[in-house]
């Protein structure tokens, strides 16, 4: 019974894991610029990929997994910030941005970039 | 940037830090290779005595031939602030990606964005790093530079109507640093959050 009910959650979750990545691909084909890219790329992305592990968790239910899949959602929580931070931060060094579309620029702002 | 900066006497303690001593880096030495080993025995998908002496001879090489700064962690964790921060970054997860993913296949719009920078009030290092990945991961918000010295983030913002929405951003940002001193900052850092509601944390 509860192994039928972990099955279907399980199922559900792969499924909404699913969609989230692709509406995080459909983002970053449709945003304008590199920076709006970088946010399909980690919110819905990041959700996607837990959702994933949690599906594929609740079908396999064996501890060696179970270990694995923990460590695969950790990573993927410390290191997609950390990769979107740096693509961010290239775009913008790189001029690589649509000032139309920005209402506020703080960081042209703090003066000739010197210190990282 | 005039007048005196809001006091942060021990982040600046903190960077210094000669005065914690050895004893202090060999706790912190050795909670980088307790995780370490449990990372390798994780791997490896079982424990086992083999796993652990091979998880303490990777882990004591990585930790060896791969010497990072030491991250000092001066406060305490508090279990219950710790919960708290949890469960609202997951809410706040995935309302960020219900958002984004909406924007994202809604035809025909263009959204908009802007940059601004958030000064946080507890400038250690752990802090800004903690703070920086939450909120790159929470509605609207992404990382796109950080200034160590004067603590600040600066953020891209997804999805702007107006100035009146940038301020609200700024607020859940440093909401966000709250979360993450109250869980696991010391009780210095903890006061100076608290105590500093005025503060909005925009630039001069």
């Amino acid at each position: 019974m509860i192994a039928t009910i972990a099955d279907w959650v399980g199922a559900a979750c792969l499924v909404a894991g699913a969609l989230l990545g692709l509406a995080a691909a459909i983002g970053v084909l449709r945003f304008p610029d590199p920076l709006s890219r970088m946010h399909a790329a980690t919110k819905p992305q990041v959700l996607g990929v837990l959702l994933l592990l949690l599906g594929i968790a609740l079908r396999l239910r064996s501890r060696t997994d179970l270990g694995m899949i923990l460590l695969v959602a950790v990573f993927q929580l410390a290191t997609a910030p950390v990769a979107a931070q740096m693509i961010g931060r290239a775009a913008y060094r790189s001029g690589r941005l649509d000032r139309d579309l920005l209402d506020a620029d703080e960081l042209a702002d703090r003066g000739p970039a010197g210190s990282t | 940037m005039t007048g005196p900066r809001p006091a942060a006497p021990d982040g600046d303690a903190e960077r210094a830090a000669p005065r914690r001593g050895r004893l202090g880096r060999w706790r912190d030495q050795a909670l980088a290779l307790g995780w370490l080993v449990v990372v390798w025995n994780l791997l490896w998908g079982e424990v086992s005595w083999a796993n652990l002496a091979g998880g303490l001879l990777v882990g004591g090489g990585v930790l060896l031939f791969f010497p990072l700064p030491a991250v000092t962690f001066a406060g305490r964790l508090r279990v219950r602030a710790l919960v708290v921060f949890a469960v609202r970054f997951g809410v706040e997860l995935v309302s960020a990606s219900l958002h984004v993913a909406r924007i994202a296949v809604q035809p025909g719009y263009r959204p908009r964005g802007a940059i601004i920078g958030v000064r946080l009030r507890v400038r250690t290092d752990l802090n800004l790093a903690l703070t920086a990945e939450a909120v790159s991961l929470v509605p609207g918000t992404l990382i796109l530079e950080v200034d160590r010295d004067s603590g600040t983030l600066y953020l891209h913002v997804l999805d702007t109507h107006g100035s009146a929405q940038l301020s609200i951003v700024r607020e859940r940002t440093l909401a966000v640093e709250r979360r993450v001193v109250r869980a696991v900052g010391s009780d210095a850092e903890l006061r100076l959050v608290e105590t500093d509601p005025v503060e909005k944390g925009t630039l001069p």
